[in-house]
Formats: C-alpha cells, sequence, structure tokens
C-alpha cells in the first residue's frame, strides 16, 4: 500500500509527461536546418508572440495565452489528479493503521549505493512521524491538483504543469518515507527540483527564471551542511541507516571530530551540519531569501510546495532525527535561537509587504520558526502538530490568495484592492477562517498548535528558552495585525481600482471546493488531535518514531495560566492595533510610515538581505571567477605555462639566430672567453675541495 | 576460459574498420556515405563484441580476465593484454559511446568524410588498447598513440583556433609522456619486466617510488586534468568537432585516472600516501577554481570543459583517498562523467549545427522551439550538478564520502562544489533555454530530429539508470577495487609498522 501512495503520483508525473512531450514535439517541427528569411519581415507569429510577453512580466501571476492547450490536458489534469486522490485516501488509512493499530513498516525496494561497508537501500520506511506527513501531503497536494484545473484553465502548458506537481509530490513523499539518509537526500533534493521547475514555470519571465534559480542555489547552500553531515555521520557509525545510527548515538555522546582545527562534539557539529541543509529548505533566518522570490511561481504551488510542504522538510528532518538532537543540547540551543529568529524577523518584514503573496510567503517562513522553536525544546510531536495544522491554513490562505488573484485578473498588490467581500463572499469567507486559524483564536487549528509551540518554549531547558518564548509571543503579535491587515486591505474598505472590482468573479467550482475543504481542516485539524500530539496520547500514538524530550510535555501543562493566555492576548491585540489602522483610522499607517521612514524602509527591503547578500556572495564570486579566468588561467598559467614557453623558445631562437654574425672574430672571442670560464671553473671549483 | 581472444578482437576490429574505409576509395558523395555506414557498423559490431566480455566477465574474480599473452619484442616485453573490474567499465565506456560520436558526425562532417572515420575508428582501437594493455611498452604504445588522431581530429576538422588549440593539447599532453617514459624504463631496470601484474607485486624502492609517482603523474595530470595543468583543455574542447568533444570528455580524460588506478596506487603505493595531500590540494583548488571560472564563461563549450575539470577533481581526490568508497566513487563518477560530459556536449553540439555559434549570448528562449531539446538538456544539466537520482550525484556522493574519512578539509573545500555547479549548469541552462524567445536569428530553429533523438535518449536512460540503479558497475569494480584498497592499506601500514618499531 505504501508503495502505491508514493509511486503513484511518480506514475501521474510520467504520464503526464510523456503528454505534455507529445504535445509539444507535435506543435513544434524537428530538423537539423534552420531557415533564415530573407525578407525583412521576420513574419514569425511565434517570435513575435513570444516578443510580447517578454515584457508584461512584472510581478504578475499573469498566463501565457499565446496558444491553444496542449491535446490531452483535460487528461493529463484528471490522471495526475485522480491518482492523487487515491494515493490521499490510502494514506488517511496508513495514519490509522500505524498511528492507532501500531502497524509500523519496512519495506525494501532495491539496493541503490552498494560499495564497502557503504550500504544504502531504496526503502520504505513508514511510522508515525511518516504517516502523519504522508497525510499532510497527499491531501494538500490533492487538493492543490484538483485547485490548480481551475486555477490554470488559461494555460497552454497544463500538461507540464500537473507532471510537475505530480512529481513533486512522489520527490516528497520519498522524502518522508527515507529509511535512510541518503535516500532522504533523494527526496530532499527531488523536491529543490520540483521546485526549481515549478517556480520556473513560466520560463519567459525573466524574474520567475531568476527566482527559480536562486531557490535552488540558496537550497544547495543547505544541502552543503546536509552533505557533511551525512559524511560526517558515515564516518562515525559506519552506516547511512536511521536504526543503525540512532542506536549508536548514545554510544557518540562525548566523543570529537576534529573539524577544520576545531575539536568539535561529534553530536553537535553533526546535528549543526545537518541542521543547516534544514535552515535552507525550510527557508529559516539566514537562507530565507529565496523563499518570497519563490512567489513568482503560480499560486498553487506556492501553497502545495513553499507553504504546506516542502518548506516543513527541514522540520520534518529535526523530528526524524530526534535520538541525535536530543544528544546534542548545544544543537538544540542553536535550532531554537535560529527558529526563534526567524519567527521574529519574518513577521516583522510581513507587517509592510504590499504583495498579498509576499504577505503569506513571510508569514509561512515565521511558522516555520515556530515549528524550529518547538524543535530546540525537544517537544518534537508539538512541532509535528504545528506543521500538520498550517499545512491546512496556509495552504488555504495560499488558495484563496490565488482565488483573489484569479478574481482581480492576476492582480498581486492589496493596494489596489480592497472591498472585495462583497463580491466574492465565499472566497472572502475562507479567508477569515484561515486567518483566524493563523492567528490562534480560540479552538481552531492554529490555536491548539501556536500556544502549545509557546508554551514549550516557555517551559524549555535551554540557553535560548527565554529569548525563543519572547519572541514567539511577540510574534504572534505581529502575526495578527499582519494577516488581519491582509484581510482588511483586500477584502475591506473602498476598492482601489473600479474596473478590476467591477469584473472581480468568484472562482469556479474547481477552486472552491479545496479552498473549502481546507476551511473544514483549518478548523477541525486542532481538537480531536490535541492529545496525540501535545498532550498524553503521544507515547501511544508516536512511540519510537520521535524521541521526545522526557519532561517537556508534562512542565508544559504546569506553566502558569498567566503564560497560557499570553498568546491570545497577543493576538486580540493585534487584531486591535490593524482594526485601528485600517478600518478606523486608515491615515494612520501613512503617518507612521512618515515619520519612521529609516524603520520603514529597512522591514519593506526585508532588512536588506539581499542587497548584502549580493555584495558579500554574488559580486565577490563572479568577481572571482572572472579573475581566475583571466589572470590566473591566462596570464599566469597560460603566460608562464605553454603561452610563455613557445614565446621564450622564439625568444631563444630569434637571439641565437643575432649571435651567429657571421663574423670569425665574434666566435674566436666568444670562445675565448668559455675557455677563460672554463679554466677559472676547474681551478677555483676543484681548487676549493 | 575462452575459446577466442575476445579482448584483441574488441581492440582491434575497430582497425580493421579504418582498413575497408580507407580501402573503398573516392570522395564522392556515395563514397561518403559507405564510409558513414562502414564506420557505423564497425563501432556498433565491436560494442556488440565488448558486451560479451561484459557477459563472461566474472566480478567476484578480482585479478585480470580474459588475459592474452604472447612474445612481441626483445625478452620481458611482452603483448599483454587483459582486463579487469576496474579496466572493464572503461573499455565498454569506449565501444558504447563510439556510434553515437558516429552518428552525431553523419552531416556536421562533410570535408574529408573518409579519413575522419578512419581517424575516429583507430583512435577507438588506441583507446580500448590503453584500457586492456597488461604492458608498459604496450601501454605507452597505445596511451601515446592516441595524441595523434585527437591531434588530427582537432587540427583538421576544428574550429577557426585549431592550430593552436591541437598544439597546446599534444605539447601539454607529450610532455608529462616523456617523463612517463623515463619512469617505464626506470620500472624496467628495477623489476626486469614491463608486465604490468608482476610489476604490481613487486616491491619498488622507498627512493624510486618517488620519482617514478612524480613521471607518471605528470603524465596522468595532465590528462586529467588537474589544475594548474588543465588550461588545454577549454580550448581543444572549443576548436574541437562535436564528436571531438565527446570523445575527449568522456574517454581520453579517464585515462589519467585510470593510470592512477592501474600504476599510481598499486605500483607505488608509498608514494602515493606520501603525496595524497599534495593531490588533496589540487583537487580541492580544481573544484573551486575552475567552477568559480566556469561561472563567467561566455562559450558554452568552455563552460563545461570547465565543470569537466572540476569533476575530475573529485574523481583525483577519491582515487587517492584510499578508501574503498573513494576508488569506488572515483571508477564510477568516471564511468557517469563520460555519459554526461559526453551527452552535454553532443547537447551543444545541436544548436552549433544549427547556429554555428557556441555563445551563450548568441540564444534564449529554446525551449519555445524546442521541448524535446530543453528535457534533454535539462536531464543532463541536472546530472551535471549531481542532483540523486542521476549518476552525477552517486560518483560525487561517493567520492565525497570516502574522502572525508581520510581528510576532512578536502571534503569540506570540495563540497562547495556542489553550490557553484549548480550555480553555473543552471545559469547556463536559464540563458540557453529559458526565457522568450526574441532573437530573429533563432526563430526558425527546430526541435531534435530522430538522428538526434537517436544519439541522446539512450544517453538519458543511462544517466537515471546508473543514478537509481549502479549497482552494475559497482559490482563490475567492487573485487579488484576491494583488492586494489587492501594492498595499498597493507603497504602504507607495513610502512607505518615498521617506522613505530624503529
Amino acid at each position: 500500500m505504501v508503495q502505491a501512495i508514493v509511486f503513484l503520483p511518480l506514475l501521474g508525473a510520467i504520464l503526464a509527461g510523456l503528454i505534455a512531450l507529445f504535445g509539444g514535439h507535435a506543435r513544434n517541427p524537428s530538423g537539423d536546418t534552420v531557415e533564415h528569411h530573407d525578407d525583412h519581415g521576420h513574419g514569425d507569429a511565434h517570435a513575435v508572440a513570444h516578443d510580447d510577453h517578454a515584457h508584461d512580466d512584472h510581478g504578475h501571476d499573469d498566463h501565457h495565452v499565446s496558444e491553444p492547450p496542449a491535446a490531452g490536458s483535460r487528461l493529463a489534469e484528471l490522471i495526475t489528479t485522480g491518482l492523487l486522490f487515491v494515493s490521499a485516501a490510502l494514506s488517511w488509512f496508513t495514519l490509522v493503521q500505524v498511528g492507532f493499530m501500531h502497524q509500523d513498516a519496512r519495506i525494501p525496494l532495491l539496493p541503490w549505493i552498494m560499495s564497502g561497508d557503504l550500504q544504502v537501500y531504496w526503502a520504505l520506511r513508514v511510522d508515525t512521524l511518516t504517516a502523519v506527513m504522508l497525510v499532510v501531503v497527499t491531501t494538500v497536494s490533492s487538493l492543490v491538483h484538483m485547485y490548480s484545473i481551475g486555477y490554470m484553465d488559461e494555460d497552454p502548458y497544463r500538461p507540464r504543469f500537473f507532471g510537475y506537481l505530480s512529481l513533486f509530490t512522489f520527490a516528497m513523499l520519498m522524502l518522508v518515507t527515507a529509511d535512510n539518509l541518503v535516500q532522504l537526500f533523494f527526496g530532499w533534493e527531488g523536491v529543490g527540483l520540483a521546485s526549481y521547475l515549478l517556480i520556473g514555470f513560466w520560463y519567459q519571465k525573466p524574474s520567475a527564471n531568476a527566482a527559480a534559480i536562486k531557490a535552488f542555489v540558496v537550497n544547495r547552500v543547505g544541502d552543503f551542511g546536509f552533505a557533511l553531515g551525512i559524511f560526517a555521520i558515515f564516518a562515525l557509525v559506519g552506516s547511512t541507516d536511521f536504526e543503525t545510527i540512532f542506536h549508536a548515538a548514545p554510544g557518540l555522546t562525548g566523543k570529537t571530530i576534529n573539524f577544520l582545527g576545531w575539536q568539535a562534539d561529534a553530536l553537535t557539529l553533526t546535528c549543526l551540519l545537518l541542521f543547516m541543509g534544514a535552515m535552507g529548505k525550510s527557508a529559516q533566518f539566514l537562507l530565507h531569501t529565496w523563499l518570497p522570490d519563490a512567489m513568482e511561481g503560480p499560486t498553487p504551488v506556492s501553497a502545495l510546495i513553499h507553504a504546506a510542504t516542502m518548506v516543513t522538510a527541514g522540520v520534518f528532518m529535526v523530528a526524524r532525527l530526534s535520538p541525535l538532537f536530543e544528544l546534542a543540547p548545544n544543537a538544540q540551543a542553536v535550532v531554537m535561537f535560529f527558529g526563534a529568529t526567524t519567527a521574529f524577523f519574518a513577521a516583522t518584514v510581513g507587517l509592510v509587504q504590499n504583495d498579498i503573496k509576499r504577505i503569506v510567503a513571510y508569514s509561512t517562513c515565521s511558522q516555520l520558526g515556530y515549528m524550529f522553536v518547538a524543535m530546540g525544546a525537544g517537544a518534537y510531536s508539538v512541532g509535528m502538530f504545528h506543521l500538520f495544522t498550517h499545512a491546512f491554513f496556509k495552504a488555504l490562505l495560499f488558495l484563496g490568495s490565488g482565488s483573489v488573484i484569479y478574481a482581480m485578473h492576476h492582480e498581486q498588490d492589496i493596494r489596489n484592492m480592497g472591498g472585495l467581500w462583497k463580491k466574492i463572499p465565499y472566497t472572502y469567507a475562507v479567508m477569515v477562517v484561515g486567518t483566524l486559524a493563523l492567528t490562534g483564536f480560540p479552538l481552531t487549528a492554529g490555536y491548539f498548535s501556536k500556544d502549545a509551540i509557546i508554551e514549550s518554549a516557555y517551559a524549555a531547558h535551554n540557553p535560548f528558552a527565554f529569548y525563543g518564548f519572547l519572541m514567539t509571543v511577540i510574534a504572534a503579535g505581529l502575526t495578527s495585525f499582519y494577516s488581519w491587515r491582509l484581510i482588511f486591505k483586500t477584502f475591506h474598505g473602498e476598492p482601489h481600482d473600479e474596473h478590476h472590482y467591477e469584473a472581480a468573479h468568484e472562482a469556479p467550482l474547481w477552486m472552491l471546493i479545496p479552498i473549502g475543504a481546507l476551511a473544514v481542516g483549518s478548523i477541525v485539524a486542532g481538537f480531536p488531535f490535541k492529545e496525540l500530539f501535545a498532550g498524553h496520547g503521544i507515547e501511544e500514538f508516536f512511540r519510537e518514531s520521535v524521541k521526545m524530550n522526557p519532561h517537556i510535555i508534562e512542565e508544559m501543562h504546569h506553566i502558569p495560566q498567566a503564560i497560557a493566555f499570553l498568546p491570545t492576548v497577543m493576538m486580540v491585540v493585534g487584531f486591535l492595533v490593524s482594526y485601528l489602522f485600517y478600518i478606523r483610522r486608515p491615515y494612520l499607517p501613512v503617518e507612521l510610515a512618515n515619520t519612521q521612514p529609516m524603520l520603514y524602509q529597512f522591514l519593506l527591503n526585508k532588512w536588506y538581505f539581499d542587497e548584502l547578500y549580493d555584495i558579500i556572495f554574488v559580486r565577490p564570486a563572479k568577481w572571482i571567477g572572472y579573475q581566475l579566468w583571466k589572470k590566473g588561467d591566462g596570464f599566469i598559467i597560460d603566460g608562464f605555462g605553454p603561452d610563455g614557453v613557445s614565446a621564450r623558445v622564439l625568444d631563444v631562437t630569434r637571439n641565437v639566430v643575432k649571435i651567429q654574425t657571421g663574423y670569425l672574430y665574434h666566435y674566436a672571442f666568444a670562445m675565448l672567453i668559455g675557455v677563460a670560464g672554463l679554466i677559472t671553473w676547474f681551478m677555483f671549483g676543484f681548487g676549493g675541495q | 576460459m575462452t575459446t577466442w581472444p575476445i579482448l584483441s578482437v574488441t581492440t582491434f576490429l575497430p582497425l580493421v574498420g579504418a582498413l575497408i574505409v580507407y580501402v573503398s576509395r573516392g570522395d564522392d558523395e556515395a563514397a561518403q556515405g559507405n564510409s558513414r555506414w562502414i564506420a557505423l557498423w564497425t563501432t556498433l559490431i565491436t560494442f556488440a563484441v565488448s558486451l560479451l566480455l561484459v557477459w563472461r566477465f566474472d566480478p567476484t574474480i578480482a585479478d585480470f580476465q580474459f588475459v592474452e599473452k604472447g612474445a612481441w619484442l626483445a625478452s620481458g616485453i611482452t603483448y599483454h593484454m587483459g582486463v579487469d573490474g576496474i579496466s572493464l567499465p572503461f573499455v565498454i565506456l569506449t565501444t558504447a559511446l563510439m556510434p553515437f560520436c558516429i552518428i552525431a558526425s553523419w552531416k556536421s562532417v562533410t570535408v574529408r568524410v573518409r579519413e575522419y572515420m578512419m581517424a575516429f575508428l583507430i583512435l577507438e582501437t588506441l583507446m580500448v588498447g590503453t584500457f586492456s594493455a597488461l604492458d608498459l611498452v604496450l601501454f605507452y604504445l597505445f596511451f601515446e598513440g592516441g595524441l595523434i588522431p585527437m591531434f588530427l581530429i582537432i587540427g583538421v576538422w576544428g574550429g577557426p583556433r585549431r592550430v593552436y588549440a591541437s598544439f597546446k593539447f599534444f605539447l601539454y599532453t607529450l610532455l608529462g609522456s616523456v617523463l612517463m617514459l623515463l619512469a617505464i624504463m626506470a620500472l624496467y631496470w628495477n623489476g626486469g619486466t614491463t608486465d604490468i601484474p608482476t610489476l604490481m607485486h613487486t616491491a619498488v624502492p622507498r627512493s624510486l617510488q618517488t620519482w617514478a609517482w612524480l613521471a607518471f603523474f605528470a603524465s596522468f595530470a595532465v590528462k586529467m586534468p588537474m589544475w594548474p595543468v588543465h588550461t588545454w583543455l577549454p580550448d581543444a574542447h572549443v576548436e574541437a568537432p562535436t564528436a571531438g568533444s565527446v570523445i575527449l570528455a568522456a574517454i581520453l580524460l579517464k585515462m589519467g585516472g585510470y593510470g592512477f588506478l592501474r600504476f599510481s596506487l598499486p605500483m607505488f603505493p608509498l608514494a602515493s600516501h606520501d603525496f595524497a595531500p599534495l593531490i588533496f590540494t589540487l583537487s580541492a583548488i580544481a573544484i573551486i577554481y575552475t567552477s568559480l571560472v566556469a561561472l563567467m564563461q561566455e562559450d558554452m563549450k568552455k563552460l563545461i570543459a570547465y565543470s569537466s575539470v572540476a569533476h575530475m577533481g573529485f574523481v583525483t581526490m577519491g582515487i587517492f583517498a584510499g578508501t574503498i568508497q573513494g576508488v569506488a566513487g572515483g571508477v564510477f563518477q568516471m564511468i557517469s562523467h563520460g555519459i554526461v560530459s559526453g551527452a552535454l556536449f553532443l547537447c551543444v553540439g545541436i544548436v552549433y549545427d544549427r547556429m554555428h555559434t557556441r555563445e551563450i549570448a548568441a540564444y534564449g528562449g529554446l525551449v519555445n522551439r524546442m521541448p524535446l531539446y530543453a528535457l534533454t538538456f535539462m536531464v543532463f544539466t541536472m546530472a551535471n550538478v549531481g542532483l540523486p537520482g542521476t549518476s552525477g550525484f552517486v560518483g560525487e556522493f561517493m567520492t565525497l564520502l570516502g574522502t572525508f574519512k581520510v581528510s576532512i578539509p578536502t571534503a569540506f573545500a570540495a563540497t562547495f562544489g556542489v553550490i557553484l555547479s549548480a550555480g553555473y549548469a543552471l545559469w547556463l541552462y536559464r540563458k540557453v533555454v529559458f526565457g522568450a524567445l526574441v532573437k530573429p536569428s533563432l526563430s526558425s530553429i527546430k526541435d531534435l530530429t530522430f538522428r538526434e533523438c537517436l544519439t541522446l535518449f539512450p544517453l538519458i536512460a543511462l544517466t537515471i539508470l546508473f543514478g537509481v540503479y549502479p549497482k552494475p558497475v559497482l559490482d563490475m569494480s567492487a573485487a579488484s577495487v576491494q583488492q586494489l584498497v587492501n594492498n595499498y592499506n597493507t603497504a602504507v601500514s607495513a610502512v607505518k609498522a615498521a617506522a613505530l618499531l624503529q
């Protein structure tokens, strides 16, 4: 059954890919000659059509309606979506089987890399942690597939889009079912590839291409650490299998590795290296820059990859490796520090953004920070709880935003919206549900998981525990503020763009059903699961799949009441300030921005990280590359190597030619000098002995 | 075991083909067509024969198989051929790639077709011979002989600066080889034989090891090519015709790595151990340096050439790590790089045939008109980046893993290549394939033809197959690699033990 869950999406991806390929091939003839048009018309419709598209590409989620859809588009959509729904149904079934009936499984598939003591197999491992992820991934993915049928209906390249979506799902499922670090890395990079392809789906937009590369390369920076972490583990344990590693982990405490001159604690070092991978994938502070740019991709992609699933892979990884992290308290402190910093940092940037998708993207970044705070506290199941609930409400917010964008004909700037609730009441309703869940309104899904995280941070014993607590509480207020700001500016107030406003309409049913389902999930995914993820059912539900800090849950239940209420208070404060700013006194935010221009610009420009990285990494790398090429290869190596030698040989020949003057006395003189030299050498050279 | 000299047949069959091409005179269309077909059939039959080798090869035996031995020159110099798990993959790689080269040159080469085909067939004989020779003199003959056809291929059918490039290529490689010849003589005076298996079991004095190692190193490092003697490669690639580039990247570069495995490690283990830090340093520099340089290239072929140098850095690093994963990874990386870089050069050749320029800036938006090409190029780009699931990952991963055990700083530095390779490869892809198709010159470009699909699709299949299931290659070489590593470690630890006793 697990094989079916994992490989049905791959099958869908291959079929959709073939449809896309045949469609593409049918439209574009093959031939190895190029006809050169001598007439000046260049009447090639394609070139002209594409040329037009190159210009209107700024910040819009625009479709390119230049060609009729490929044949079989509907077929590709139905195949991939249908297979995903099957996969999702099986996943829920698996969750019940594994979580409650304790039928963990490990299914070997194929030998992969076998060399000496390196024995890596393709295998599917299903325990509760995996089962939870299976449910999250397949559920959101199937809903997003369905939503995309409506959202992408004008795009001529739909088969390719659905192929990519299914490919992504497959890679993500390989990631969560991995039985060893290398397979985890396969899934890890596989989702990276799918993300790259989907961000750059509209490949005619230069901004989309740039964002795609940025996402891949920044993720690779994280993977650099991840790979080194795998090597370190293999060097220490001699295996990459989770079971073997976890078994050997307690024996590694106290061991050290000499890492570039630093006598590092082996486990701390390994965990930090692996966490670097998690930081890249989950867009944590310092490696977060790709996530907002990734919004260049179509909105369903943002919902699936950049909110619900792929970006949570880092959280999953830390939870999966909890037996290691539990033994490395220093690494846990670092995890908590980065989580807390991200939660705060991303929330501050989210306050002032104007692109509807970017607001939600920064919100995602911030919520991922929350999850890492829980990981750092050792409350892994609590982090997973937030991952679970967040998948529903954040996918909802993205898809809802997509519905707004669809209604507004690809307008994404919230300054141009307003008053939309009358036009698209259904979307409005679900967006409010999503916002309530995100801000942690009592009894919604987010309420349970987010409060549990803040409590775990308070209860944790960790140098950064209080920092984590403080930052998450502040971020809770900020989250509430920017989320309601989005709602108020989009749906309330006066319409700012009459033209678009008049034309706004509710999306087709393909899109409304999935967001409705996610809205239901955003409400009910909290309470029923509370005991399993953050209460007394953890031991029974998760069993061996995560290794919790043994005291954290108990201590969470014994924190002061005032602390437990604090997040809710912050949520209310955020809402009130937002209400004041955007409904009652809309001139206030403008005044505030004018009186604090420095702060406003700082936030608007995302703390200037892009500029900073450009200066300290991108430009130097290019400069060095150029210098090495021209000076290193061209001037030094070639200059003193082959070119230099050949030039010298020519010089010498030329001079030798000059010496041969033809005059006898020149030669006689040279001979005399030579003889004199020889005699001198004999006399002093041997005489000295 | 065998009833007929199957290895010699594989080696010299292409030569027979070349003779047939030579005999069928004429320079009209028909004769050109004939020579193409003869060359294609010769390479295909050779490939089929070489598959027999795979079929009959026993991967559990670490020693040489299909051994043929005959008296040849003087005493001690014999015609000795044979393959083990380390050389057989290279033999197969050679025979497998040759048909693709012939097909790829089908239309792009129009002048002196007969001579071109002959050069390639002779080259194939010499390359297969290099990998299967078990006598130093024989090896040297094949190894150096390969220079001549390649020199001609670049010099006659190459681009505008072909003369400069071919001389640079020739002088660089020849300079290294001369030193190797001296070392071969020294080995002969020391052991009284040039028989490779015998020499592998002959202990060489420490001082001679150092000098011989350095001499061999000079030759193999240039071939590899290792930093800083790599500058001939970009020039040679840029000027070579497509098929020449394919062979150069896929096979000729592998001779250096093969040489390290066949000579340096087993014959001079102590010197190898002593010089390992040098190799590590050069490899790490190569990976970072050439990756950075690749970032700034304006010529598609140059970019891929520089990336080849970086990838070969992983190979040398892995080999001299002296661990099983390192050495096996090095072999695998070479095979994988042979497939992937060969395919990348084929991809460049396809657009070069259409547009007659390799300048990256001249392209853009090809995906709009060439979906099949876009897919193909994407697969190989990702393999070049080392995405798991492609063959590029397995080799990189194993070499890094093997090196990490021995030298953490080297592995650390080399892993930067993972970031940089993503940078340059994706940048190339974006500039060439993605974007809007706005350049008028490209507006009527057409997608892959059947012939071109024939050259690329099998390589896609291999790239993914070996990425998901690398076992065939790893198993083939496992026993020999194990023996090599064991001998190496025994020799090194024996010296260490002796040093401790004193």
